[in-house]
């Protein structure tokens, strides 16, 4: 591990958003409710696939308190939002495509109101015959989701590949196939999508809404409803949670399309819980088919795959997730030989979009299900399997890029290997309670950070020392829960030798901030990270050479920053940063900098249909280890112990590192063990928090996070993010653990009890390997 | 019709319209916001408030039910310049991430705490399972609580 940067003290620094948000006194975008309030909702016919013939407001425009009901013709842009592909309507004109579509927006005096109006609307449909999963979607002569593409229902299709995987795979003497199934995810988050918005008399449209991507924001809107994204102003408090599901407009362009209609006054949109389900972004449902080839010895060759991702009725971002899946479905491992492809393919389902662990958490099933068969095949043991083949500082990895970036997964696997939950596991399956199966699972995984390739990951960090001699940090990342902003504080507070109540927090603002890109994809702390250090570093030569004039001294090295201060230390003077703050002008008390995430440099000529974000070259790692028991009577599974092993680079604050580990985990757990989006012909079934069951207390184990020692050296303080990494285990982990019982991998997920029983059921156990 | 009851300390008397459901009444019409509104079905807790030091859930009640009732939610616990030991330790053990179901967490907890004293482990786990968290898996809401009852006993 290349150790160029110095370890520092790292005091621990409690979150600056803890106290406040625990005492009830923060303020989230759902806690607005500014007086003189128009109430808006949305009308969703709830059919899957249909012409529109008609909207009937007629009757409920009539309803006292109803302002407005607006349908398509109503709005004045393009009326389609999209992140990269503009395909979505933000009212339905001709068709609706999925069950959460919607066709009209009621604008109501009173929240009573809009829910008595929005049961009055009626929509003439003409029924389309849909399709339901991508293997429909695909055949010759389905009904196409959107007309006029070439391509029909495949909204993207690449391909990765490296060296000859058909010859190898032909000459290799150990090869296993494997069909992988995983369902659709909601992200769960408990502050369902909303906003408020308002339309200035100078004709600024004026947001606070709770969103991942408040600078991009203003352009999604702009193109749906003809507005200058200059006359946007997008806020983003803290969010109740997002976990991708806020990464792209939501209530956004509803919302804003209402406000345009009630000049002057602010109009509120929150999604009901059922709503949040109906036309929220899902986890994409996913078909993972593998043949994976290997020496006998256990050394990996040759690798082929083909993952298809449905999307849903919208692109949203369904082609960069499969491409980050697609780029990680080799796992983290050195191998010759790939080809891996894959689909995303639209359906009438609900749309799938960005969520934590973006199309790695499917393909992490995949490649730790084959790595485990294998291992199981060779009758060796899957931690020296994994660990023979783990990637290595400077190795090639499966998609073509050379490692010059920190690989931390071998110390990942060796902390699991000598941890006692792993070496005194046989011992722990021996001594099972009756009718109790017990088995231990690992699994080892991988997350990219940033953009890619192709767009730039870019941070703009603005610091401001105030006229009390304290400072402010202009966030503009936001602050979705995982602590970002709690870091920027501490970053500037080391930095610059301040206390941790020196430095304040401005949540984004787009008049305010500088665009620094979205929450997500783990590159939160690392790019604005980046960028806020370098404006720290600014902000100490401003300071030590403003105070210079004032101490009267030429040579700024005898000056150091201390708490509130600027001493000398020779004299014993000093000035007060108070002092400062008060002398300068404004313009002069401010620092911007900026920082561009590095990308690979010599990009593998492959992934030749992926426009932005192929490859990335900045990835954590980590190991996990599951202690799980099988109940032989019910089928449930309980986890016992999990441990998870990370290489996030170097840690900045334990805690916070922790919190995201076991908060990944803890959404993997769900994914693995219960979680699933029932559908029928399109139309979700589980639309309440007791039909999608998220896991309570009293389902998730005393999780063990455990940071390995590594370092990022292009991060900043040597970090890597590790929002996403801990979503990606569980489920292989889970499912190892299950296999090491009945001897048989499962190919679906969750494993519920009735799958889990019929395992149980299917095969007698088997001996243990190892 | 009118209705009274002790709100976080304060002597409450209003009109309210008999359908009104209480969450709504308390964050709509009083600013009280610490109470949240999750799911509106007695699914997520986020609402969690203590009604006679008993633990409810706000979207589940009408304000009607209110009436003659003594009414806490975190915001009557403590702020942020005198916070309650459960603040403190939630804080301090980095049970918040996105805090949103944060407010109704402590006041489940404080409700536990209130009958409870020396709670086990599992006997939080078991009190906070109708609260849902989906950033933290819990483990660090459950250190928190077991740490301000600890606070909470050493108190003379
Ligand atoms: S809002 Fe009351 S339980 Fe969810
Ligand atoms: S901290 Fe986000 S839901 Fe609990």
């Amino acid at each position: 591990m290349p150790q160029s940067i110095p370890p520092r003290p790292s005091p621990p620094h409690p979150r600056a958003d803890g106290l406040a948000k625990a005492c009830g006194t923060e303020r989230y975008a759902a806690d607005l409710y500014p007086p003189g309030l128009v109430w808006a909702g949305a009308f969703r016919p709830g059919v899957a696939h249909a012409r529109v013939r008609a909207v009937h407001t007629d009757r409920a425009q009539a309803v006292p308190g109803v302002i407005r009901v607006l349908t398509a013709k109503d709005v004045p842009g393009t009326n389609l939002q999209g992140i990269v592909h503009k395909d979505q309507p933000v009212l339905c004109e001709d068709k609706v495509r999925h069950a959460g579509d919607p066709v009209a927006l009621v604008l109501a005096e009173s929240r009573e109101a809009l829910v008595r109006v929005l049961g009055l609307i009626t929509a003439d449909l003409e029924p389309l015959p849909g399709v339901f999963t991508p293997e429909e979607a695909l055949k010759p002569g389905a009904p196409l989701i959107h007309d006029g593409r070439p391509q029909g229902n495949i909204l993207l299709r690449a391909v990765i590949a490296k060296g000859r995987a058909a010859q190898a795979l032909r000459r290799c003497p150990v090869r296993l196939t494997g069909v992988f199934h995983l369902p659709m995810q909601d992200h769960g988050f408990l502050e369902t999508q909303n906003g408020v918005a308002l339309l200035t008399p100078d004709g600024v449209l004026e947001m606070d809404v709770s969103t991942q991507a408040p600078f991009r924001d203003r352009f999604e809107i702009g193109h749906a409803l003809g507005l200058s994204p200059w006359n946007i102003r997008i806020r983003a408090p803290y969010l109740g949670g997002a976990f991708g599901g806020k990464d792209g407009a939501t209530v956004q362009c509803l919302l804003g399309l209402a406000a345009m209609n009630v000049p002057g006054r602010p109009v509120k949109m929150v999604w009901d819980r059922e709503e949040c389900f109906l036309a929220g972004y899902k986890r994409h449902p996913a078909t993972l088919r593998y043949t994976l080839g290997a020496e006998a010895d256990g050394r990996l060759t040759a690798l082929r795959c083909r993952l298809v991702y449905d999307t849903g009725a919208y692109a949203h971002l369904g082609g960069e997730v499969m491409e980050l899946g697609l780029e990680h479905a080799a796992g983290p491992y050195r191998i010759e030989h790939v080809r891996l492809e894959g689909l995303a393919v639209y359906t009438n389902n609900p749309v799938a979009g960005a969520m934590r662990g973006f199309g790695v958490a499917q393909a992490s099933f995949g490649f730790e299900g084959m790595m485990d068969a294998l291992a199981r095949r060779l009758d060796m043991d899957p931690l020296e399997l994994r660990l023979k083949n783990a990637l290595r500082p400077g190795d090639v990895n499966p998609a073509g890029v050379r490692l010059t970036s920190s690989v931390g997964l071998v110390e990942c696997l060796e902390t699991v290997r000598t941890h006692p939950l792993w070496t005194g596991r046989r011992q722990w399956e021996a001594q099972a309670p009756p009718l109790t199966r017990r088995g231990v699972g690992l699994a080892a995984v991988f997350n990219a950070m940033g953009y890619g390739r192709g767009l730039p990951d870019m941070a703009v960090a603005k610091l401001e020392l105030l006229e009390d001699g304290r400072f402010r940090v202009y966030s503009s990342v936001a602050d979705m829960g995982q602590g970002n902003a709690s870091a920027y504080a501490q970053l500037v507070a080391q930095d610059l030798n301040q206390d941790a109540g020196a430095v304040e927090l401005l949540q984004p603002d787009t008049e305010r901030c500088h665009p620094s890109g979205s929450s997500s994809a783990g590159r939160t702390t690392y790019s604005f990270g980046n960028a806020l250090l370098k404006a720290c570093t600014a902000m100490r030569v401003k300071l030590l050479s403003r105070a210079a004039m004032v101490l009267m001294r030429d040579e700024l090295t005898s000056l150091e920053l201390a708490p509130g201060r600027v001493v000398h230390p020779a004299s014993g003077r000093s000035l007060a940063l108070a002092d400062l703050g008060r002398l300068l002008s404004r313009d002069d008390r401010v620092c911007v900098a900026e920082f561009l995430m590095p990308v690979a440099q010599d990009p593998p000529k492959t992934g030749t249909a992926f426009p932005i974000g192929f490859p990335h070259l900045f990835f954590s790692y980590a190991a996990h280890l599951a202690r799980v028991e099988v109940d032989e009577l019910t089928g449930r599974i309980r986890v016992a112990d999990y441990l998870a092993a990370t290489d996030g680079g170097r840690v900045l604050d334990p805690q916070r590192f922790h919190q995201q580990i076991e908060g990944g985990v803890a959404q993997g757990l769900g994914y693995a063990l219960m979680e699933e989006v029932a559908l029928d012909q399109g139309r979700i079934l589980s639309d309440t928090l007791s039909t999608y069951l998220l896991p309570t207390s009293l389902d998730l184990p005393d999780t063990l996070s455990l940071a390995v020692d590594g370092c990022e050296d292009t991060g900043p303080r040597g970090l890597k993010g590790v929002g996403e990494v801990g979503m990606n285990g569980p489920l292989p982990c889970l499912a190892a653990a299950l296999a090491s019982i009945t001897g048989q991998r499962p190919d679906r997920a969750p494993l519920t009890p009735e799958r889990v029983l019929r395992a149980l059921n299917r095969k007698p156990r088997l001996r243990k390997q190892a | 019709m009118t209705i009274r009851f002790v709100l976080n300390g304060r002597e409450m008397c209003l009109d309210v319209a008999p359908d009104r459901r209480a969450v709504v009444l308390l964050r709509e019409d009083l600013a009280v916001l610490g109470p949240k509104e999750g799911c509106g079905s007695g699914e997520c807790g986020a609402c969690s408030v203590l009604v006679d030091g008993e633990h409810r859930l706000s979207c589940l009640m009408l304000a009607a039910q209110l009436d003659g009732r003594e009414v806490l939610t975190s915001e009557g616990l403590g702020d942020t310049e005198t916070p309650h030991p459960l603040h403190q330790a939630f804080a301090a053990h980095g049970a918040v991430q996105c805090g949103f179901c944060s407010p109704g967490m402590v006041v489940a907890a404080a409700g536990l705490l209130g009958k409870k004293a020396r709670p086990s482990r599992e006997e939080v786990r078991r009190v906070l399972s109708g609260n849902l968290c989906r950033c933290t898996g819990y483990v660090k809401i459950v250190d928190a609580v077991l740490a301000a009852a600890r606070v909470l006993r050493g108190r003379p």
